[in-house]
């Protein structure tokens, strides 16, 4: 369909014929809308993800990893415009897609998990009626059936059935967590964003869900757009590893070699600022690379 | 347990020092046996929650200890009730062998609060916006009566704000929305440079920060620690970062503290279930979520049970080394996973 990708991307896509990836970012800009001009958050950033692929987006607060997130959704919001390049999901163009192409994706093809659980759940209806709307209109259930289809998913994030009645400020955080990821799962997608997934969750519930997403994944073959700010944790999770600097993209790896082998001087000292809790540190083994980088 | 079991003592109420026993002149601030216990609902839906409960450690002389636990286990109320902002229930707190609790004199107020200080997690909330950076270094200053000269203010203001590697030329006269959130945290840790503080209760002093920042601020405290000698409660979940900064560590579970030592041994040796628990759960670069040992997998699978067993009180400790304890629960229910390594 398409040529070998050639710049920013790993060495990885190049083998890879595009109609095996779900998703293509071609040469994204997005810029915000300012007084005093505009600020470029999004500087060309191209990348692909496989099929059944993870793949993550790292990078500091402010360099444009969830920007991009809600760009290939369409959800950003002025003064966010797309000022350039392509996202095409599955060869399609989702920037020329009409509302209701769009309507009819989103959920479907893609879904998305976002940081905040507290607010992505309506507070004053229950847990079954969350997934109500969604599968009404994508697959024309009535309340009965939409609540039956809720019970499987409740059961496949590991949370007991019988609470489909309850409301959401009577979950824990991490709860409320695992119910939007099965509501982002009901429609069996393509592919799910998520931003930050288990960053407001404490280390052992973080474990959990993602083991759960991990297993999720053998099982449905579904790819994710995974974006954090812990290398660390990205390093065990994805299969490829995207690092971000002030909008724009500047390795692109498997995981292994962005952890043993990191190229850009930028990943370099990222791993020279986190410390590891366990003997060998990855830590010291770049502070003397960026320190000579400081000093240059 | 394979190790050389020992039980110390069965009485919470002397519970031995924090790491071992030692009266050496080091020792600033001492807890021991602390509880808290908090009032919830109304009437007959009165209930108790034990936010803490036999809570014994001390703070060294330039050394720092890392109390670690999920959100909820009770770390913060610590650092609360140490600061006086909530009365202790029950138990004991010394700052240099003198009780601190109960009622005090403004000025024996005074004097504590220039030994002991806080940093919370927020730089954004813990500094007022209608002052300058200048007003928020000179005020202690002049409050706790290191400067009395009006002409020596701001040669202090400033030397104060080049300890944190803040320029003041730039710093003082801007005011908190001006700086970036690592400034602040700066900030926030001049004001206890400028009271003079003992002892600083940091409580998430970094978790706010963005990764490249955070190692630079924790490169800072761990400078205080050793320049200007201050005793350190590091609060955390990141337990990456407590074993960067502090020396010893004690992990807190539902308002005990369940297993505490010097870092290198609680980390690389844990004993109780839920500190191996926390550890498997801890992301460790390079280690796929499919390559994780039966062992992690184990406790991985375990943990609501691992949870309830650690919740449930008890006062019997056991000695696994000099620097090395923890707390007996029943242990009975977990079948240990094939011989512990």
């Amino acid at each position: 369909m398409n040529t070998v990708e050639t710049d920013a991307n790993g060495t990885l896509d190049s083998v890879k014929d595009s109609s095996e990836n779900i998703l293509e970012v071609k040469n994204l800009c997005i810029d915000y809308l300012l007084n005093d001009g505009e600020f470029k958050a999004v500087n060309k950033v191209s990348f692909n993800i496989a099929k059944g692929e993870i793949f993550g987006l790292a990078g500091e607060s402010g360099c444009g990893k969830s920007t991009i997130a809600f760009a290939i959704n369409r959800l950003l919001q002025p003064p966010a415009y797309i000022s350039g390049g392509e996202i095409l999901l599955e060869g399609k163009n989702t920037l020329q897609m009409t509302d209701t192409e769009l309507a009819s994706l989103r959920w479907k093809k893609v879904s998305m998990v976002f940081q905040s659980a507290m607010n992505s759940l309506n507070p004053v209806i229950t847990v079954a009626e969350q997934f109500r709307d969604m599968l009404h209109r994508h697959q024309g259930l009535n309340p009965q059936q939409s609540a039956h289809r809720a019970a499987q998913l409740l059961t496949l994030v590991g949370i007991d059935p019988n609470r489909l009645n309850d409301y959401p400020h009577q979950f824990s955080g991490g709860m409320r967590q695992r119910i939007v990821i099965a509501i982002g799962l009901a429609l069996n997608p393509d592919l799910i964003v998520m931003d930050e997934p288990t960053t407001a969750l404490d280390v052992v519930v973080q474990r959990e869900i993602l083991q759960k997403i991990y297993k999720l994944r053998e099982q449905f073959g579904f790819s994710i757009l995974f974006i954090t700010h812990d290398l660390s944790l990205m390093t065990q999770f994805c299969d490829r590893i995207g690092v971000m600097y002030k909008g724009e993209l500047v390795e692109v790896d498997s995981a292994e070699n962005i952890l043993h082998r990191p190229q850009h001087s930028y990943t370099q000292k990222l791993w020279s600022a986190i410390p590891t809790p366990f003997g060998d540190s990855v830590m010291s083994q770049y502070a003397t690379a960026a320190k000579t980088e400081v000093t240059q | 347990m394979s190790n050389s079991a020992t039980n110390i003592l069965n009485n919470p109420q002397s519970n031995q020092p924090f790491p071992s026993q030692d009266t050496d002149t080091d020792t600033v601030l001492e807890v021991r046996g602390l509880a808290k216990t908090f009032s919830v609902g109304h009437g007959f839906k009165r209930t108790e929650v034990n936010a803490l409960r036999d809570v014994s450690f001390s703070l060294k002389k330039g050394r720092a200890l890392a109390l670690v636990g999920e959100s909820g286990s009770g770390k913060s109320t610590v650092a609360r009730v140490i600061m006086k902002m909530y009365e202790a229930s029950a138990g004991e707190i010394k700052y240099a062998g003198e009780s601190v609790l109960g009622k005090k004199s403004a000025a024996q107020m005074r004097a504590y609060r220039s030994a002991v200080q806080m940093v919370f997690q927020d730089p954004f909330g813990s500094l007022n916006p209608a002052h300058t950076i200048y007003h928020h270094i000179a005020r202690p200053l002049l409050t706790h009566g290191h400067v009395t000269e009006k002409a020596q203010l701001k040669a202090a203001v400033f030397d104060v704000l080049n300890q944190v590697e803040l320029n003041p030329e730039v710093t003082a006269y801007k005011y908190p929305h001006e700086l970036s959130g690592g400034q602040r945290q700066r900030v926030a840790l001049a004001r206890t440079l400028a009271v003079a503080a003992k002892v600083v209760l940091a409580d998430e002093p970094t978790s706010m920060l963005d990764v490249s920042i955070r190692i630079d601020v924790l490169n800072l405290l761990k400078r205080m620690k050793e320049d200007n000698g201050i005793a350190f409660l590091y609060i955390t979940h990141d337990i990456a970062t407590a074993r960067y900064f502090a020396e010893d560590i004690a992990v807190m579970y539902q308002g005990q503290i369940i297993e505490w030592g010097t870092c290198g041994d609680v980390i690389d040796n844990p004993q109780h279930p839920y500190t191996k628990l926390l550890l498997s759960a801890v992301p460790n670069a390079g280690v796929r979520f499919d390559e994780i040992n039966p062992q992690q997998a184990y406790y991985l699978d375990n943990a609501q049970m691992i949870r309830d067993v650690s919740g449930e009180s008890s006062a019997e400790i056991q000695k696994i080394s000099d620097n090395h304890f923890i707390r007996v629960q029943d242990f009975s229910v977990l079948d240990s996973p094939s011989a512990t390594a």
